[in-house]
This record gives structure tokens, sequence and C-alpha cells, in this order.
């Protein structure tokens, strides 16, 4: 993980944002993310974004709980421990199905949360950096990569007419580190990649 | 504008009071960052006392075994089965509001989906500790699970109801947890950054597992909270469904009956929603959130419990139908004499189960005491009593007097230990949601910001220069 130079717009609004967002994009500029206190819906096919896959890892993971509770129980109740109770056969599928349906749900949901923080690196003592001390409260943030080819200058003046409260440029960490953020945030030139 | 959907003006708004979305995290997050009122530690002293009394009470019943509850063998499910379906019941408010009305669009859910889910938790945490310790050698619980062992291997009964509450309700638990987590991270990250003190951020960083507010993250947020919605839906209804099988599957007259599915889920439903009233009465008062928890939302929930307390009203009169209409003597003795005649030794529980439950909440049928706050209290508690009744007429007057005449006992009534048990779960259940009331947002701040532009109080008036336009172009321009 390397730092970078990133060119950061903040609205108010976010009436001013999705318009400010399309044209970034048909500009050019790389938009590294965009962060906002709520969902906003729309704002994901506004970035180009693809749509997310986790309904189908759910399904997945949902499947392979039917099939454990199914395999077991019959396993156990027909080949290793074959008993009669109530009178019914080994192979009592009816009796089988509330725990079938329990685990099914149990895997799908708890599957889906873990490969939702994978995903996302989420994890307890995860730090990453926050653009904006209010990117979690009421502004939203759009942070603008700044590759060899963008003229920052230009960027920054690109902002001018959509509707900021303010622009800035920061250079900083990318992706997540271990760390607290009870701790400093690391806003450090000297550490940074050359942008040319 | 057109980036939102419009609300009718003609609806009530969600959010009362001019605010922007910095007014909402103020007002939603001020009760983390002020120290709590008198209220807040007297209320948090008793709960504390009430959990330490069952403790006390549960040492009692592990060293001497549950005869220290007075069960004997004819009754024996009593206080401590009744209470175990009660608090079980309670817990499906919290993921009926959170999955089902998410999945209905229903926009007033989101001022209390955070508080219900709490509750949900903390009401199926006191509701596990009822079985466990009914198995009497506790320490040998985990024999209900199934894992290789040096036992033969020997498995637990996959074919018993009763192994499928175990998994129904530890399932139950889990999803609910992951259901309330995943949608605390974002209100989390919210408080975190706004700390001030260090040791603040330091916990809440922890809590919010970093979470920054990127738009994937939310696109992925809002998958999965649909998903987890989608299957939760159906695990409430099979929670209650797998309790009442508990009953149900067997052959006890007056437990042996179809219709109790549907009947204890929306029995469960019923008293969930009084407890989540009784529950938002008070802490809307203590904290402060009027304008975010309205009389709106009190009265939608009161509208559920008036649909819920005659549908469980149809339901008893359908067991008494059949009752008469099986020809069934043994039947008819358990519906007939042991519960509706009101001068056999447990018929007063029936009768005063049929009073709180059926014909007082008839009362919201009427909107003035629909949002009469002091009626709704009242009324949440009455409900809440009511359920107790019924699941202790359901358990206890059919068994007390079963097939052997020698072995009829009217003489069960439980010691001070069983219902200190009792008591203690009480105190569980409260320290819990002092601590959540204090430490955690009670209200989903990211929720309330994402509807705080159909709904809110501000916003309304932009709806209505639209709603005068002609509906061809009203359909045109702005539905959705």
């Amino acid at each position: 993980m390397a730092k970078k130079k990133f060119v950061v717009a903040s609205f108010d609004d976010e009436a001013n944002l999705f318009p400010a967002v399309e044209k970034t994009r048909k500009a050019g500029y790389k938009i590294h993310d965009v962060y906002t206190p709520f969902p906003m819906h729309g704002l994901d096919h506004v970035m180009g974004l693809r749509e997310t896959s986790l309904h189908t890892a759910g399904f997945i993971y949902g499947i392979l709980g039917t099939c454990t509770a199914l395999g077991c129980m019959s396993w156990i109740f027909v080949s290793d421990w074959p008993q009669i109770y109530d009178g019914k056969p080994h192979f009592a599928l009816p009796a089988f199905i509330p725990i079938t349906f329990e685990l099914t749900v149990l895997f799908a949901a708890v599957g889906m949360v873990y490969t939702f923080c994978w995903l996302c690196q989420l994890a307890p003592f995860v730090k990453k950096h926050i653009f904006h001390p209010r990117q979690t409260d009421d502004i939203f943030v759009m942070a603008v990569e700044c590759t060899a080819q963008t003229d920052v200058a230009e960027l920054e003046r690109f902002f001018d007419d959509k509707g900021t409260v303010s622009v800035e440029i920061q250079e900083a960490e990318a992706g997540w580190w271990w760390g607290r953020f009870d701790k400093e945030q690391q806003i450090i030139n000297e550490n940074a990649v050359e942008v040319l | 504008m057109s980036l939102f959907k419009y609300e009718s003006e003609l609806r009530e708004p969600l959010v009362k009071g001019s605010k922007s979305y910095h007014q909402i995290t103020e007002d939603l997050v001020a009760p983390i960052e002020v120290k709590p009122g008198k209220l807040w530690y007297i209320g948090f002293f008793i709960a504390l006392c009430l959990l330490l009394f069952g403790v006390i009470s549960v040492y009692t019943e592990v060293v001497y075994g549950i005869g220290q509850w007075n069960l004997n063998k004819t009754v024996g499910w009593g206080w401590d089965i009744t209470n175990f379906v009660w608090w079980v019941g309670i817990g499906h408010a919290g993921t009926l509001i959170s999955a089902i009305l998410l999945l209905f669009r229903q926009g007033w859910r989101t001022g209390v989906n955070r508080a219900a889910e709490a509750m949900t938790i903390f009401a199926v945490m006191c509701a596990g500790q009822f079985p466990i310790f009914h198995m009497g050698r506790v320490w040998d619980g985990f024999f209900v699970m199934p894992y290789p062992n040096t036992r033969g291997p020997l498995w637990p009964n996959f074919d018993s109801p009763l192994l499928w509450d175990v998994f129904a309700i530890s399932t139950y638990f889990t999803v609910s947890v992951l259901f309330w987590y995943t949608g605390l991270l974002p209100d989390f990250a919210t408080v975190r950054d706004r700390a001030k003190t260090k040791l603040r951020k330091l916990l809440y960083g922890i809590a919010s597992f970093g979470w920054t507010g990127s738009t994937k993250h939310w696109q992925r947020h809002e998958a999965l909270s649909l998903v987890l919605a989608g299957l939760a839906t159906p695990l409430v209804l099979s929670v209650h469904t797998i309790v009442s099988f508990d009953f149900a599957t067997s052959v006890i007259p007056g437990w042996h009956t179809t219709i109790f599915p549907p009947y204890f889920v929306a029995g469960a439903v019923f008293s969930g929603f009084a407890m989540v009233n009784s529950l938002l009465l008070i802490v809307r008062k203590m904290m402060n959130l009027q304008q975010y928890i309205t009389i709106g939302h009190i009265e939608a929930m009161n509208k559920v419990i008036v649909l819920t307390g005659s549908i469980v009203g149809v339901a008893y009169l359908s067991e008494l139908f059949i009752a008469w209409y099986s020809g069934n003597r043994y039947e008819a003795y358990a519906f007939f004499y042991s519960r509706a005649d009101l001068f056999s030794p447990l018929g007063w529980s029936y009768w005063g189960m049929i009073a709180f439950n059926v014909l007082s909440p008839q009362i919201f049928w009427f909107r003035k005491m629909r949002r009469n706050l002091f009626v709704t209290f009242f009324m949440s508690i009455i409900v809440n009593i009511g359920m107790w009744f019924e699941r202790f007429v359901i358990i206890v007057t059919s068994i007390y007097r079963d097939y052997v005449p020698s072995a009829w006992t009217v003489y069960y009534h439980p010691t001070i230990w069983e219902m200190g048990f009792y008591i203690g779960t009480f105190g569980l259940f409260f320290t819990c949601f002092f601590l959540f009331s204090k430490y955690f947002p009670v209200i989903a701040i990211a929720e309330i910001k994402s509807i705080a532009k159909t709904s809110g109080d501000n916003h309304k008036w932009a709806v209505a220069p639209v709603e005068t336009k002609e509906p061809e172009v009203f359909a045109h321009e702005y539905a959705h």
C-alpha cells in the first residue's frame, strides 16, 4: 500500500453531489471513492460501479447449509446410529425440515456477513483514512485520485462551479491498515509517492 | 429534488421539527455524549438488584435441583416454561419490525427498529436461560449439541421438537445479532468521528470496524440488509412455530392442536409490540426523542396490537369450537372444565387471559386511544400480563388434571426461587437495555437521514405544489 495524492471535494447537499460525480467521471478523472453519511440510492450507478454479487454468495452459503443439515442428519439416523423414535422411519424427512431450514438461514446469514466484512475490509482495529471528519455526519465527500496525468490545479478549478463547500489536497494511505482511531491520522508528506 | 421520491403531505411526518442532517446527528448522538440523568442511574441500580436476586435463585436451583421450583410429576412444566415462551414471544417484535417492515417498505420502522432489535436480542437471551436451567443438570447442557462424542457417539434426537427449538432459537439469536450489528456499524462510525475523548474514539473506533461510508460499502450494506431481512422474515415466523411444536406434537389434550403455529406467532407479535411500546415510551421521554419516535409511530404499533390481539381472540374461539365439535371428551374436559369454567381451580387464569388479551385491546379501535400515551403505556403492560396468562393457561391447565385422577394436582404454585428466576431475567433484560440506551445509538441515525427528506417535517412543503398538478403530469414527471 502506498500513499497517494487526492483532491477532496466536499458537498453539503446531495443535489449537488450527483451532477458533480457525473461530470467528474465524464471529464476522465479517476474517482477514488465517494463517502456519504447514509446510503445514496443510485450513486453507485452514477459512479459506474457494478452490482454487488453478495446475493449470490448468500445463496451458495444457504445451499451449503441445507446440504450440511440434511446430509448430517440422514447419515446419523440412517447409517451411524439408526434408531426408531416416535414410530418414524430412519429417514424421516418431514421431521428433518425444521433443522434443515434453520441451518440454511444460519449458514446464509453468517456467511454473508463474513463475506461483507471481507469485501469491505471491515474488522475491529482496521483503520482507514477519513477524508473529512464529518463524512459520517452531514458532508458528502468525493475523493479524486491524482495520477501522473492529472493537472492538480486544473482539477481544483474544475470544482469551482460544482457547489462544493471545500476543495483540498490530501496525501494519504489509500487502503487500510491495522490501527486505532484515537491515534493521530497519518497524512505525512515526506513518505508520499512522487507525483509527476 | 427529482432525486427523491415524494411522499404525500397527507402522511404524517416521521421526523418532526426542521432538521438538517447535522441536527439529526446532534440529537441522536447526544444521549451517548452526555452523562446520563438521575433516572438512568436509579433504573440501572434497580435492574442490577433484580439480576442479583435472579443469580441467587438460579444458584439455589442448580445446587438443589428443580424440585426447588415445586414442579411435580404431573405439572412438570410450570412457571419456567411459561416464562420461556413469554420471553421468546417478546423477542419477535424486533425482527418483525426490522425485517418484515423493511420488505414492506414501511418508513416508520426507521425510528423504532434499532431499539426493537436490541429488545429482541435481550429477550431471547432471557428466554434461553429457562430451558437451559430446566435441564436440571445444567453442566451437561452441551449434550444437545450434535458432535462426535465419546458416548457412542450418541446423537441428539433430530426428530424431537425440543431439539428443533435449540436450533431455532440459537439461529434466531445469531441472525438477530448479525442484523443488528451490521446496522450499527455506520452509526458507530458517526459517534467515533465526533468523539472528543480518546477513550470514546478508541472504543467506537474498534466497534465501527473502520467504517468510512464508501459508496461501494453502502451498496453492499444495502444488499446485505435486504437479504438478511428476507432470511429473517421466514426465520421469525419459524421460531415461534417451532416453539408451538413443543406442545402441538404431543398428545396432551389442550396442546395437541393444529392451530398452534399461527396462533403462537400472532401472540408473539402481539406481546412483542406491547413490550416495544412500553420501552419506547420510556426511552423517548428519558432521552428527549419525541421528534423521532412520534405519536404516529406509537399509533402504528397500536394498530398492530389490535390486529394481532384480535387474531389471538379468534384462535381462542376456534379452540373452544373444535373442543366441542370434535366430540372428544378429553379435549372437552381440558377446554370446558380446566380452562373456561371460572370456578375450576385455575379458571381465573383463562378469564384473565380473555380479558387482558382479547377484550381490552379493542380500545385501540378508537384513534384517540391509539394516540393517548397513558392509555398506550397502560395497555402495553396489560397485554404483557395477558400474554403471560395465555402461556400459563396453555401449559398448566392442560396438564394439572391428566388421564389418571390419582395423579391430579391442583397444588402447583411456584416457590420464591422459581419466581426469583423470572424476576432475575427482568434484571438481565433491563440491565442490558439500560447499557444499550447509554452506549449505543438508540435510533438508527443513517436510516433517519435517508428518510429525512421524504418524510421530514420541513420537507413536506416541497410536496404541496407537486401534488396539485394534473394527475398525468404528476405521473409522468414525479411518480416513481
